[in-house]
């Protein structure tokens, strides 16, 4: 796991996960791409990931979402 | 050959060690005892952090022995626990074992620290074992400074709980207290000044007791004594209080109690400069402190933690031993769970890298930490940190707190996530 995706893991694991978290595995990367800059926008409704997705660059989410998607 | 010694040396070429491995390591490694031997990390204290970082270490799959040594055998998991004194959780749902730590791989070694030699690289267990590392982890967690409020004491604390480490019974005994005291009483709660471990903690468990007393003893009180003027997610609390528990909760800080003078647990009284409060029940939270095996390990400053550099968490003060959690000086991050999970998680991939030669990686990391308040009512308070110059900072324009006017269907919602992160967290770690 590189280490940018540890801060994620405690909610989002790599294995497993709860049904109040949506999981990540294997998701389409485009899909976390977008959702976390409509988070980092406001354009997508949240309760805490819109204060965590502002403090990620593009480059960034788009590193965390492309080893979620290549995870099986 | 062993993993590791292809890549302790930056100058083998891939051509050398497929060629030779034997003879080239008998030309150009002049400590063929350590080269040959798999690296071994120790890790002390599993809790949130070094439970999950024996666990990331294990689980990369490195070449390294990893040894957890932990003198309990059950853990207390402190976070969500104020909502046992609610009555809205059961403490066993609060309580983890090793055995899945063990059964992952880890050693582990049920017995207290009692010395650390950096010199020979040796950590001393209460069993009279020693056990030598390349890489130590230091996750111990807080000590109370029992010695900082007058008439308090560790001896005392067992009339008057502090309920402030992973430590079941004093909750229990909080909880005994609280449910055997007469309705009309008062709970005081004493609330040291920063840094200390979890700055929220204190105002939740106000709330969390707030909440029994109200369905069950509703004439009680609950007077919060502050050394601090200003706390953490301040209006949300005292909003949600005049909400859910008007008249109920009174915060006292040093301008409107004053500093706390003595605790009397015979008359059952706390004085501070300006006031006597006679408590039915008293929780006292002591100022803290980076517990003592850090001290003994050389890695704690004067101010009584430990400075770190913020990309491998290793000491500024020893080399190879790292701080992870409460114990360390972290920048603006604050001493949460959250956080020192994470932490053990970069802290394991940066051991990882420095045994295999490599530079370590920065990262950013997150905090987010939720306070119940009440039964299906959360707040919490969220950050992104990395390092900057040395120390870790907030990133800009990211994190901050739940929305001051919310619907109860968000404080719901922010109720859920609390239990989700720790069901999820707690189950990568132990599970």
């Amino acid at each position: 796991m590189p280490p940018l995706v540890a801060a994620c893991s405690g909610c989002h694991p790599a294995n497993g996960g709860d049904p109040m978290l949506p999981r990540l595995t294997g998701r389409n990367a485009g899909e976390i791409v977008a959702a976390m800059k409509a988070f980092r926008t406001g354009s997508r409704p949240a309760t805490v990931m819109d204060r965590i997705a502002k403090g990620f660059t593009d480059g960034e989410i788009e590193a965390i979402a492309a080893w979620y998607a290549a995870q099986r | 050959m062993n993993p590791r010694t292809k890549t302790a040396d930056a100058r083998a070429s891939r051509r050398d060690v497929l060629r030779g491995a034997a003879a080239a390591t008998a030309a150009q490694w002049p400590l063929p005892a350590i080269a040959q031997s798999i690296p071994r990390v120790v890790v002390v204290g599993g809790g949130f952090g070094g439970a999950s970082c024996a666990r990331a270490l294990r689980d990369s799959g490195a070449s390294v022995s990893v040894t957890l040594v932990e003198a309990r055998r059950v853990y207390t998991a402190p976070p969500l626990s104020n909502a046992v004194l609610g009555g809205l959780r059961p403490l066993a749902a609060q309580q983890f074992g090793y055995d899945k730590i063990a059964a992952a791989g880890v050693t582990v070694a049920h017995a207290a620290a009692t010395a650390i030699d950096s010199p020979t690289r040796s950590v001393t267990l209460a069993t009279g074992d020693k056990l030598s590392y390349d890489r130590l982890v230091l996750a111990p967690g807080i000590d109370l400074r029992f010695d900082t409020l007058p008439g308090y004491s560790e001896a005392v604390a067992a009339e008057l709980p502090h309920a402030w480490t992973a430590d079941g019974a004093q909750i229990e005994l909080l909880q005994r207290q609280i449910e055997s005291m007469d309705d009309g009483g008062l709970v005081a709660i004493t609330v040291p000044a920063n840094p200390a471990r979890c700055p929220p903690g204190p105002y939740e468990r106000a709330s969390m007791i707030a909440y029994y007393l109200k369905n069950k003893k509703p004439r009680s009180k609950l007077v919060i004594i502050d050394a601090k003027e200003e706390f953490t997610m301040q209006s949300l609390f005292q909003n949600a209080w005049t909400a859910l528990y008007p008249g109920m909760i009174e915060w006292a800080p040093p301008s409107k109690g004053g500093d706390i003078a003595s605790i009397d647990v015979a008359k059952h009284e706390i004085d501070t400069d300006f006031d006597t409060y006679k408590f039915a029940v008293a929780n006292v939270i002591p100022p803290q402190r980076a517990a003592k095996i850090t001290a003994l390990a050389g890695v704690a400053d004067r101010t009584g933690w430990c400075p770190i550099d913020p990309v491998t968490f290793e000491s500024l003060q020893q080399k190879n031993i790292h701080v992870i959690g409460d114990a360390a000086i972290a920048g603006a991050m604050p001493k949460s769970a959250f956080a020192a999970s994470v932490e053990g998680k970069l802290c394991a991939d940066a051991i990882i890298r420095l045994i295999g030669g490599k530079t370590p990686a920065a990262s950013k990391l997150i905090s987010n930490c939720y306070s119940l308040v009440g039964r299906d009512y959360a707040i919490s308070t969220t950050g992104v940190y990395q390092p900057v110059s040395g120390e870790y900072v907030e990133v800009e324009g990211a994190g901050g707190v739940s929305p001051l006017a919310a619907p109860a269907a968000f404080r719901a919602e922010e109720a859920k996530l609390a239990d989700a992160w720790f069901r999820t967290n707690t189950r990568e770690i132990f599970g």
